[in-house]
């Protein structure tokens, strides 16, 4: 049997609707890896004894020289809602094209 | 505490009646065909909410309150999935969509060779995660009325709490029947059900939202305050444990998609596969709109209200501090109807799989053989169904009173997760590895289930209560390792990770190393590749091979699970598609797969499986069946280029054929002709020879001259018929071979003297034109024979040569593959239609009876020249009739 034949080069169109499912695929990965980020502001410190007497408790702004820097709830959870923001736009922008291209665009390896 | 205890029950009955108002509508609105808004992407989205439950709605308060953001990982976990929905849920949607899947279970057993013990172990695991899940919501519920009776009735009240969460139960039991088993519906779909649990989402988004602004805006005064206030809270310092962060995240996703419920609503009853993109991000909207408040209200409710005070009731108490009473009522309701709608769906899903994978299967082994046959089996459905409901809700209360509603309650989300996480192996792996077999998944989740069991859900009920302490501080049998919540001696690690790393990673290992070890049946592999590759092709491969079944036998099964009026449908659709009139479809392989599929849908695919292999006879999928499925596309690309092929050959032949009828009808003409022809030529000097023997025999006197004359006419016309008569017979002879030629070395000129003189002796009216320079070729032959064909050539231009004054010339040349002699005349030549069929026994062109001959002389010729190893053709295009007669020259040359 012969290899499926795919051309070298696909039409514009169908290129960017690719790479949108590509984008599509990464998108999960991505919000993982950013939600995932909060756990290296704490990597240098025992989780478990809890280090109360680092946080600065009059705001993170004013953070004193030599203390780790490492944001409280207050301003952890604005970053967490904040990636949590960006994810919801991201799919919001490629839901409707993704939805579209499913109909008549076959997947690559798919019949033709 | 103003609001009486009076006052809540009737807001409860009354927000339950509008429940029930909007199921019975939206059954009606489905009824009719009217599903419009019902099938919306956004009541969609808004049914998938029913993963917020009492625990998330009061509960995500409390967590924050003790543990800070960590909450929000429940909520992380959800909206990664969903987000990445191009890459998984599509395809989770796809394959329930094809294959009709009923449930979890329904998925794994179908995934794996329709499989009946997969199907019971991923039913026990999602009963026994479950109902403590249910026993949850409520106490959840229990304990919000409690907030309004106050604990100022003390044990009468909780008496009356008992009762609540009694009547709670009951009621809850007669919507999900009345709504969940309604109709034995192919597609599984409730429209009444997921209208009221997207009426649910509503009303808890907004009671969350109502009480988080009042917080944030009415208490903390603005998002500035709010954030000054979180910092000045206990909880101000995030206490990040990284495993538990990662490990909650990563179970949450995995509940997302495993839980019964979460299967029922993002799976089951999904209309339409565009749906997931609008839930895509819509979905986490919601959630991050269900959290967004989640921290403001624990910090608010620490500051305000008095030590000791329950976190967990954070959403009630607040407003209730501030007295804002209406609100506390919105927040109540918003709980009231988290709860519900997750015990509803739950109860759904759960009564679909026990049903299904159950009580089924035993039923049908219990009365084997007969039960296709006879019984109502839509009937034992419904009725396991409405059992099944009634049950899990039971043991749902059962557990919440056993239990007592203590603190070991509140954890059991977290245990649930981990216990149906086990289904995410078989369940990932059966999407998108070949090669996992039935063998690894029930290996896989036997182990997992196991492990999760002995170090999460034992212990968790508290020390000695279901393990003895001594196992978890010393191991059964004081085998160290052993410990349960320190197996192979890792200790120190939070039991929730402890537990879902050890159950997960040995599920997996198990699973993997089954599967490898393990050969799958022609069924499992069949549908491993139905599932992996789902998109490639939809279109279903073939499980059956068409047997002696009867369609009636077939009919009169489905008739009891889908009910007559559908099953008749079903089958007079399939058999108008055959193109058949009635009811009863050919039992095709076809036909086959789709009913088991349409069965499926109602009962799941083993118990479908099962009851068709019942009736057509076991053994569904041969090896053989297997091999030519999996051949299918290669046999197709094969046969297609065969067929190219073949018609491209079939046009040649079709051509050539077309060629051959037109000569062959023309012949059948011609011979018509000459038989007319040749009676006609025997008849003519017949008639005359008998009318002139008559006069010379009846009339003795007559004169001599007469007599004579008439004698001579008698001998004309007898040589006239020999003439034909010899003709015929020198044909046939030739014609057979039989003749024998008497070759010997002449030159050209002198057989053509011959011809000449013999042709022309009759009347001279033919000019002939030769030219003697190029008739000077010596050739070995039988010049008896070739001066035949010569006169015949010449006498033919003699008697059809239309011209005036017809010229004959005979060109004589040389050639490197021998001699050609052409004979040109000037006259009309024989038109292109004909010139196919001159060579031909008794061809005549035309009115030629002047010319007397029997149309065989240019058959004769062309015998002749075949048996002298020349050939003799029609000139085209020369201004006239030509003929060439080529004879070899290697004859000639050998004799020079």
């Amino acid at each position: 049997m012969a290899p499926p034949r795919e051309p070298v080069f696909l039409e514009r169109q169908t290129y960017r609707r690719r790479r949108l499912m590509d984008a599509a695929r990464v998108l999960p990965v991505l919000g993982a890896v950013l939600f995932m980020v909060p756990m290296l502001w704490f990597a240098g410190l025992d989780a478990r004894s809890g280090p109360a007497e680092t946080a600065p408790m009059d705001g993170g702004a004013a953070v004193t020289a030599g203390a780790p820097e490492r944001p409280g709830t207050a301003n952890g959870g604005l970053y967490v809602f904040g990636v949590w923001t960006l994810l919801i736009l991201a799919a919001a922008a490629m839901a409707r094209p993704l939805s579209r291209s499913e109909g008549p665009v076959e997947r690559p390896g798919g019949p033709r | 505490m103003t609001l009486s205890f009076n006052l809540l029950v009737a807001a409860c009955l009354v927000y339950v009646a509008l429940l029930f108002a909007v199921a019975f509508l939206a059954e009606r609105r489905a009824e009719a065909g009217r599903l419009g808004v019902l099938r919306s992407p956004l009541v969609y989205t808004l049914s998938l909410s029913i993963y917020c439950t009492a625990w998330t709605f009061y509960g995500a308060v409390g967590y924050a309150a003790r543990s800070g953001l960590e909450f929000v990982t429940i909520y992380l976990g959800p909206t990664l999935v969903i987000v990445g929905w191009w890459a998984f849920l599509r395809k989770l949607v796809r394959i329930g969509r094809t294959q009709r899947i009923t449930s979890i279970a329904d998925l794994i057993s179908s995934r794996y060779g329709k499989s009946s013990l997969l199907g019971m172990l991923v039913t026990l695991l999602a009963v026994v995660g479950t109902t403590p899940y249910i026993a949850l919501q409520l106490q959840s519920v229990t304990l919000s009325f409690s907030v309004f009776t106050g604990a100022a009735q003390g044990a009468e009240g909780a008496g009356s709490l008992g009762a609540t969460a009694l009547w709670v139960a009951a009621g809850l039991t007669l919507f999900t029947i009345v709504f969940g088993t309604r109709n034995l519906d192919v597609n599984e779909r409730h429209h009444g059900v997921v209208t009221a649990i997207a009426l649910e989402a509503v009303v808890k988004l907004v009671a969350l939202l109502a009480v988080g602004i009042f917080v944030v805006w009415g208490v903390a005064g603005g998002p500035v305050g709010i954030h000054a206030m979180i910092e000045a809270s206990p909880i101000a310092d995030w206490q990040m444990e990284q495993g538990r962060w990662v490990t909650l995240t990563a179970l949450a996703g995995a509940a997302f998609v495993c839980l019964p419920r979460m299967f029922q609503v993002t799976v089951v009853e999904n209309s339409d596969e565009k749906h997931l993109a609008t839930a895509s991000w819509a979905f986490p909207l919601y959630l991050f709109l269900m959290s967004l408040f989640v921290v403001p209200i624990a910090v608010v409710g620490l500051a305000v209200l008095p030590e000791g005070a329950n976190p967990d009731l954070f959403v009630l108490t607040v407003p209730l501090a501030f007295r804002q009473e209406g609100l506390a009522m919105l927040a109540f309701l918003g709980g009231f109807s988290s709860a519900t709608s997750m015990v509803i769906v739950a109860a759904i899903a759960l009564s679909t799989m026990v049903s299904n994978h159950i009580v089924m299967p035993i039923w049908l082994s219990a009365r084997r053989g007969e039960a296709t046959l006879s019984g109502d089996v839509r009937d034992v459905v419904l009725l396991s169904r409405r059992l099944s409901i009634a049950a899990v809700l039971g043991l749902g209360y059962l557990y919440f009173r056993m239990s007592g509603g203590g603190e070991a309650l509140a954890a059991i989300g977290l245990i649930a997760f981990v216990g149906l996480a086990q289904v995410l192996p078989a369940l990932i792996g059966g999407l998108y590895w070949r090669g996992a077999t039935r063998m690894g998944a029930a290996a896989g989740l036997t182990l997992g289930f196991a492990v999760w069991v002995y170090s999460l859900l034992l212990p968790s009920f508290g020390p000695g209560a279901a393990l003895p302490v001594s196992v978890l501080t010393e191991g059964p049998f004081g085998i160290g390792w052993l410990r349960a919540q320190a197996l192979f001696g890792i200790a120190g690690l939070d039991p929730v990770v402890h537990a879902a790393l050890w159950s997960l990673g040995l599920n997996a290992l198990a699973f993997v190393g089954a599967s490898l070890l393990s050969f799958p049946g022609p069924l499992e592999r069949l549908q491993g590749a139905e599932f992996v590759n789902v998109f490639r092709h939809s279109a279903g491969a073939r499980g059956w091979s068409p047997t002696a079944v009867e369609a009636e036998d077939l009919l009169m099964m489905t008739q009891r699970i889908l009910g007559a009026a559908e099953a008749q449908a079903l089958f007079q659709a399939a058999a108008r598609g055959q193109g058949k009139e009635g009811y009863l479809p050919d039992v095709t392989s076809d036909f086959l797969e789709r009913l088991e599929r349409e069965l499926a849908g109602s009962v799941g695919a083993a118990t479908a499986h099962a009851m068709l292999g019942q009736i057509t006879g076991g053994g569904a999928v041969s090896v053989e069946e297997l091999m030519r499925v999996a051949d299918e596309t290669a046999q197709m690309m094969e046969y297609s280029n065969q067929l190219e092929a073949k018609s491209e050959e079939l046009g040649r032949t079709a051509r050539q054929l077309r060629e051959a009828n037109d000569k062959l009808t023309q012949l059948s003409i011609q011979k018509d002709a000459f038989l007319s022809q040749i009676s006609h030529e025997l008849r003519t000097p017949m008639t005359s020879i008998r009318a002139f023997s008559e006069i010379l025999r009846d009339d003795p006197g007559m004169a001599a001259a007469d007599r004579a004359r008439y004698s001579g006419i008698i001998h004309d016309e007898t040589r006239r018929l020999t003439r034909l008569l010899d003709d015929l017979l020198d044909l046939s002879v030739l014609e057979n071979g039989q003749v024998t030629l008497h070759e010997s070395l002449v030159s050209l000129s002198e057989v053509l003297d011959r011809a000449v003189a013999a042709a022309q002796s009759r009347e001279g009216r033919l000019r002939i034109e030769r030219r003697a320079e190029g008739e000077r070729v010596m050739l070995l032959t039988d010049p008896d024979r070739l001066a035949q064909v010569f006169i015949n050539l010449i006498s033919n231009s003699e008697k059809y040569c239309t011209a005036d004054q017809p010229v004959l010339r005979i060109s004589v040349s040389r050639g490197a593959e021998g001699v050609s002699v052409d004979f040109t005349d000037n006259g009309a030549g024989i038109p292109p239609a004909s010139q196919s069929v001159i060579f031909e026994k008794f061809s005549r062109l035309g009115d030629t009876r002047a010319a007397g001959g029997a149309g065989l002389g240019l058959a004769i010729c062309r015998e002749i020249t075949a048996r002298l190893g020349g050939r003799i053709a029609y000139l085209p295009g020369q201004g006239g009739a030509a003929f060439r007669v080529s004879l070899p020259l290697r004859l000639a040359r050998a004799a020079e």
